[in-house]
């Protein structure tokens, strides 16, 4: 039992830091967002290449680093840290998706392409717990299949070349297919969001025929439920490294401002405030961790998918909560100058916000335990 | 990053809990799962002869290392034992203070010849002690501590008076470690000694306090002119200060996960319960029962990543949250279990003022935030040690 990081994995976290600290900084960060494409796509090119990071979860016989999911969890909350704006979430969630997909050639072609750095994203339907609600069909004409409808929230689907999509079919089934976005009746527009960091498109399908080979898989209700719990723990990676972040760059500021004739982060009160939100900020990553663990272990067959579930709801939950409740309680540390345009903490309060609700309100994290607990199994 | 034990402290793991199958029955049936928090001064007796019973088995002092009767098990060990003991329903060890705080201390400061003394009876289960640090005036500010130590200039002896007080089952003792001023003009951390002290003596008087829940495991404890031989300081004359914070470093956390599955078994009962009486239909019970199975499985995780922090004692960030972060989700499962009766909650089984274990556990839990240093100092330390913010000037409020 060692549930520490190992040498290796402590250095990939330092070097994460240390590129990022350089690269996505606080200037970077607002040009990515207001430039036309949504994000720095040089800063991409070089996490591609010097990095690898697109690779980490990708096997190695498609030409990825076949690392694990604490290797994953490690560099997603340095991103989360540093607001890194980039298409990695959407990558490393489709990563998910196709390493739980049937074997097949198209399925390794889009993994070893994504290894190559292009852009894949999962339109998935409307992000919420319950996936009742795929906004997308798949039916059968006399002479081939067609897409309708539309997904919403699709991580970067403004710049992928690839779209995942999620569709139910005729018999009630949920499929995955792989769609070129440029193909007939496939419309993406961007969504303009609160949180700029994230960016994110709706997918509209219209009539949109597809061909088997399209085909990534069929019955997928439980490979679409296990990527969205796998999703819901990439997104705590980023809410442990924004609640981290929310933390470090308030109790600076504490340090630095003076009144009455003290530094403020001498006063209780907002010691008191810090010390809640490090408690917040530790039980989230131990969480995160775990969770990453139990995947690890679920990919190995130690576990089952509850404990997979079970993990992703805790997670969830509670980073969740903590990167809202450390980067609004540092909004309030900061005093006036905490809602001005100028300082970073209403950046980490945004990427909280939209977080916090992404895949799920933590309540409802909170109910399915609850349900667990009270009335039967997860999952 | 590895969630799992070794096949070999697996193996650990069995030969304990296949010990305790085979002693903790029969004449020691009636003991299982009492004498913890709240119900510390129940079965005394009992629980004396249980210690001596797990010293016939070495599984008394198992840190420690082998010279002294210990096992020196490794940290992974020391948990298992944790574990297995709370699973099997262990009673409160009456020799915790003996096991996790003197003997350390001594181990880590003492003479030879205080060892010799005093390691064997603690390590056989026939030696019980308990701490001396807070004052009726020295809580929070446990540095303002006021009794005293004078030396007899021949004899050599210690001379103690004033009062030391939440002494845990202090007139179930036989010592009591006592930190006292050797330094009439010193203040605060300087000029403190650390005593080995006999209660039973006729300087010592013993006064149990009686609490909220109608039950009394704390005491005042009096010191006029108590003895202390010369040989029973530990460390120099005003080394007290730094005795008394090794000490809080010794435990590294090892019990924090057999407290969680006392804990679980509180939870369980609560779920049980809100199961059978239609609480569980109520969508904000629903929510809290939830959050308190989060909150426990973070803290084990939490207590994982404390564990397989160094080695060198330092407390890691873990470690700092960990007594906000069990006391507060204490003192939050104690509330929700009487939510969860609703009127119920009040209605007292037997005796003038006999509590069931639920009521004890509301009432009790409020203690959880306070012993050991409150939630406040607490945040405290995080700020000032986890987050170098300074500390706030002392002296007289305006």
């Amino acid at each position: 039992m060692k549930f520490a990081f190992t040498d290796e994995q402590q250095m990939l976290r330092d070097t994460s830091q240390a590129f990022l600290a350089n690269k996505s900084t606080s200037v970077a960060v607002r040009q990515a967002c207001s430039s036309p494409e949504r994000h720095d796509t040089a800063l991409w090119q070089s996490i591609c290449e010097e990095m690898y990071w697109q690779g980490i979860l990708i096997p190695e016989h498609v030409d990825g680093l076949g690392l694990g999911w604490v290797e994953m969890a490690i560099v997603l909350e340095a991103a989360g840290e540093r607001l890194l704006t980039s298409p990695l979430f959407a990558v490393a969630q489709s990563t998910a998706a196709l390493v739980g997909c049937p074997a097949s050639e198209m399925r390794d072609l889009l993994l070893s392409s994504m290894a190559a750095g292009k852009v894949m994203s999962l339109a998935m339907g409307n992000q919420s717990v319950g996936w009742d609600s795929v906004g997308v069909t798949a039916s059968e004409t006399s002479t081939t299949t067609v897409l309708s409808g539309e997904a919403r929230f699709v991580p970067f689907g403004f710049a992928a070349a690839k779209l995942l999509v999620v569709a139910r079919d005729a018999s009630n089934a949920l499929t995955l297919w792989v769609v070129d976005p440029q193909q007939d009746g496939v419309f993406v527009e961007p969504t303009p969001t609160m949180d700029q960091t994230r960016p994110m498109a709706t997918v509209r399908f219209e009539q949109a025929a597809v061909t088997s080979d399209q085909l990534l898989a069929s019955h997928a209700d439980e490979l679409v439920s296990d990527t969205l719990a796998l999703s819901r723990i990439l997104t705590v990676a980023d809410q442990v490294g924004v609640a981290q972040a929310s933390l470090d760059i308030s109790v600076d500021y504490a340090k630095e401002r003076s009144q009455f004739d003290r530094t403020i982060a001498s006063f209780q009160a907002i010691k008191h405030k810090a010390a809640d939100m490090m408690l917040k900020v530790e039980s989230a990553r131990s969480l995160l961790y775990y969770a990453a663990c139990t995947v690890d272990a679920w990919l190995a067959g130690e576990v089952d998918r509850a404990a997979l579930h079970e993990a992703a709801f805790m997670a969830s939950a509670c980073a969740s909560d903590a990167a809202f409740f450390n980067a609004g309680s540092g909004i309030q540390m900061h005093g006036g100058v905490g809602i001005t345009e100028e300082y970073d903490i209403q950046l980490y309060f945004k990427r909280a916000r939209a977080t916090e609700s992404y895949l799920g309100r933590p309540s409802e994290m909170r109910e399915a335990i609850a349900y667990q607990l009270l009335e039967g199994d997860v999952a | 990053m590895k969630l799992t034990f070794t096949a070999a402290d697996e193996q650990f793991r069995e030969e304990v809990a296949d010990w305790l199958n085979d002693n903790l029955r029969d004449e020691f049936a009636d003991i299982r799962y009492r004498g913890g928090p709240g119900d510390e001064h129940r079965f005394v007796d009992e629980r004396k002869a249980w210690e001596r019973r797990l010293a016939d088995g070495r599984w008394t002092c198992i840190g420690w290392p082998e010279t002294w009767g210990g096992r020196a098990a490794s940290i992974e060990q020391q948990v298992i034992f944790h574990e297995e003991y709370a699973r099997a329903g262990g009673p409160g060890r009456m020799g915790h203070i003996g096991d996790t705080l003197t003997g350390p201390t001594l181990l880590a400061f003492g003479s030879e010849q205080q060892k010799a003394k005093y390691l064997p009876p603690i390590r056989d289960g026939v030696a019980f002690w308990s701490q001396g640090y807070s004052e009726p005036g020295a809580g929070s500010d446990l540095a303002a501590i006021r009794t005293k130590a004078v030396q007899d200039e021949t004899s050599g002896q210690w001379k103690i008076t004033g009062q030391k007080v939440w002494t845990s089952l202090a007139h179930e003792s036989d010592f009591v470690f006592v930190l006292a001023r050797v330094d009439r003009d010193s203040s605060r951390h300087h000029g403190l000694g650390f005593f080995l002290v006999a209660l039973d003596q006729p300087g010592v008087t013993i006064r149990p306090i009686t609490q909220l829940t109608g039950t009394a495991e704390f005491n005042e404890v009096y010191f006029d002119d108590a003895v202390c031989d010369a040989e029973d300081i530990v460390g120099a004359p005003g080394d007290g200060w730094k005795v008394a914070m090794g000490l809080l470093g010794f435990e590294r956390g090892v019990s924090t996960l057999g407290q969680q599955m006392l804990f679980q078994t509180e939870l369980d009962e609560i779920i049980r319960i809100a199961k059978s009486n239609g609480a569980s239909r109520d969508p904000d019970i629903r929510q809290r029962i939830a959050e308190a199975h989060i909150g426990l499985k973070t803290m084990r995780y939490n207590s994982m990543r404390m564990l397989s922090g160094g080695e060198d004692g330092s407390l890691s960030r873990e470690a700092m949250i960990y007594k906000l972060y069990w006391s507060s989700w204490h003192r939050n499962l104690g509330k929700l279990a009487m939510d969860v009766l609703g009127p119920e909650a009040e209605l007292i089984e037997s005796g003038p003022y006999e509590l069931n274990k639920l009521q004890s556990l509301f009432l009790f839990t409020r203690a959880d935030t306070i012993y050991g240093g409150t939630n406040q100092i607490q945040r405290n330390l995080i700020a000032e040690r986890a987050l170098g913010m300074p500390k706030e000037p002392r002296g007289p409020g305006k």
